[in-house]
């Protein structure tokens, strides 16, 4: 509940942001008063004090800012990457949003992200914990090679230990060799 | 959020629990394990079991659970000891040549009595039925929750009196539970009653391992959102993160002196074995330098070397590495995928998981002949670990979708299957013999 309020609040603020018109502005952030504690998770949304004459504000942090995360429509809000049985190279079609993401730590240097590797149930369980590390560490290695720094990127692993897809089957163990690319306000 | 850990309850508090819910809700279902044997040694001990003089009055009856060990080790064929007139409690009331006519090679007989400091005075004897002398005969001194560990410490007598081997009757296993989302790391008697939840936690717990002196549990968490490595202590439930490094920290495994873990890191990147002290204090002292996966750290009960799972040669394989360093040797040829080594207590054979085709058993390995023995034809086997005296290897697997705790003895006769109540079991390591 809190999640989908502080997202309602988030998504205002977009709309907010995106806005050239003061009015708007100031009819977005009442409306976010109202959503009550969700706020106080989103303090940098709050309203200006009016004052006489030229206003300065702050730029909005990037982490505020960065819908683009968040945004459906953008690339960045796909987050996993999978892979071939016994594999850790980043496939063709996953590329873009490598690409994406290592731009986007190259453009907000002050970002971490985190990627979590994962395996198929099969086998050793802390085998299976290296698979998915090195499934990560791949991941992490693309992403240095196009732009972003080794210190904004941990890479780590759940193993087999959280799998998105439950069943014993190939369609099951796929989704399961994966990497997720993890933001702190995810 | 965070996991809730817990001292393990003393046992007199336990079975005050336990006798509530037995009123509250009989039958009892308490939390534990029930175990079903399939199979049975070559040459079963045919032996005889008396019910003990005036046990019949204890919150505990002592005969039963000794019975039962004996008879799930599938070493012993239990005689029928009912109907003998009088009941022999004592050496001169037994009817040797009665009991050799039901086909019993040993009697054991005994008495509970009241000593004067309140505790209960248990004696008992082991007989020879075919030369008509004492094996073994031992009193002990318990209190009434301690009846049930003295029935254990009977059993392993008897076990160790007429096999040879020591008995690991009064030892304890850990593992995992998995009810729903839910994670709990527990320990209980390896006849897998009285299991304790010693963590509980909403993010997965894998690989404890148990300190050389059995007071402790190293393991690896995931609550903070990565594998972290913990040593807890049994006896306060005290924990420390003694591994929590950038990247994933895991497979943590005891030194046998108890002072140093050997765990799996990857903050230099890549899985490495490294070496660290079991209080988490100093830095890591890097083990192993490969850029392949190299994890599942186990010491020689000598301390000298360690095994471990890499695959520096394609696909996973088991080599051996001096712990002061050096080259590693692989010791793994058959098959393409050997993982998760655990020395025999004797130090001259290890178990391990082999997949062959698209199945994972539990198999042997001996060291000096490199002869392997596949124990399992289960299918999903896991987490292999020997019984302290090297007898039996426990191990994980699944059946019907569920996961639940196995044994093998490691001659591949014998097999027992441990199933819990609910929920999903796996991860099991058998403690060491402590307290003798």
């Amino acid at each position: 509940m809190i999640k989908r309020l502080i997202l309602v609040s988030v998504l205002l603020s977009m709309l907010a942001a995106c806005s050239s018109t003061p009015t708007k502005e100031q009819d977005a952030a009442a409306v976010e008063d109202r959503s009550g504690g969700a706020v106080a998770a989103a303090p940098a949304q709050k309203p200006q004090a009016p004052a006489a004459g030229p206003v300065t504000k702050p730029l909005q942090p990037s982490t505020v800012s960065a819908n683009p995360l968040k945004d459906p429509a953008n690339i960045l809000s796909k987050r996993s990457i999978y892979f071939e049985l016994d594999s850790n190279v980043v496939r063709e079609e996953f590329k873009p949003v490598v690409a994406a993401h290592a731009r986007y730590l190259q453009q907000n240097r002050g970002v971490r992200m985190t990627i979590q590797g994962h395996a198929d149930e099969r086998g050793s369980r802390e085998y299976n914990l290296a698979l998915g590390q090195r499934r990560a560490d791949a991941v992490k290695q693309a992403m240095q090679l196009l732009g972003a720094s080794a210190e904004q990127i941990e890479t780590v692993s759940f193993g087999e230990e959280k799998p998105k897809a439950t069943g014993h089957d190939e369609a099951s163990w796929a989704e399961n060799r994966r990497a997720d690319l993890a933001y702190p306000n995810d | 959020m965070n996991p809730i850990v817990q001292k393990i309850m003393p046992a007199h508090l336990l079975i005050l629990v336990w006798a509530l819910l037995c009123a509250m809700f009989a039958p009892v279902s308490a939390a534990q394990l029930r175990i079903e044997v399939i199979g049975g040694g070559a040459t079963q001990i045919p032996v005889a079991i008396v019910p003990f003089r005036a046990e019949d009055g204890l919150a505990q009856k002592l005969t039963p659970v000794i019975a039962a060990n004996l008879a799930r080790s599938g070493l012993f064929r239990l005689v029928d000891a009912g109907g003998m007139s009088p009941v022999p409690h004592e050496p001169e009331q037994v009817n040797y040549p009665q009991w050799r006519a039901r086909g019993a090679d040993a009697v054991v007989i005994g008495a509970v009595s009241k000593a004067a400091d309140g505790r209960y005075d248990i004696r008992f004897r082991v007989l020879d039925a075919a030369k008509q002398t004492q094996i073994a005969g031992f009193v002990y001194f318990a209190t009434e929750s301690q009846l049930r560990l003295t029935a254990h410490r009977i059993s392993d007598v008897i076990y160790e009196r007429l096999t040879g081997d020591p008995g690991v009757f009064a030892t304890r296993i850990t593992y995992v539970a998995k009810r729903g989302s839910r994670f709990e790391l527990q320990v209980a008697d390896a006849d897998g009653f009285g299991a304790q939840t010693v963590l509980s936690s909403n993010e997965p717990i894998i690989s404890p391992a148990w300190s050389p002196d059995g007071n402790r549990l190293a393991y690896v968490s995931f609550e903070d959102k990565k594998p972290v490595v913990y040593v807890q202590s049994l006896l306060t439930g005290e924990r420390r993160a003694v591994a929590n490094f950038r990247g994933s920290n895991s497979a943590p495994a005891w030194s046998p002196d108890g002072r140093r873990l050997a765990v799996t890191l990857t903050r230099d990147g890549g899985s490495q074995i490294y070496l660290i002290n079991a209080d988490g204090s100093g830095a890591p002292q890097r083990l192993t330098q490969s850029a392949a996966i190299d994890t599942e750290a186990n010491f020689s009960p000598d301390g000298q070397s360690i095994l471990f799972t890499s695959d520096r040669g394609g696909g996973p394989q088991i080599y051996r590495i001096p712990v002061g360093g050096g080259a590693a040797q692989r010791i793994t040829f058959e098959g393409s995928y050997n993982v998760s080594p655990r020395h025999s207590p004797d130090g001259k054979s290890f178990t391990f998981i082999q997949r062959n085709g698209g199945r994972f058993n539990v198999a042997v390995q001996d060291i000096a002949t490199r002869q392997v023995q596949v124990l399992t034809d289960g299918g999903i086997d896991e987490s292999p670990s020997f019984a302290p005296n090297g007898r039996v290897i426990l191990y994980a697997t699944e059946v019907r979708g569920r996961g639940i705790l196995a044994a093998v003895s490691s001659d591949g006769r014998i097999r027992q299957r441990f199933t819990a109540d609910a929920g999903d079991v796996r991860e099991p390591a058998w403690s060491p013999v402590v307290g003798k």
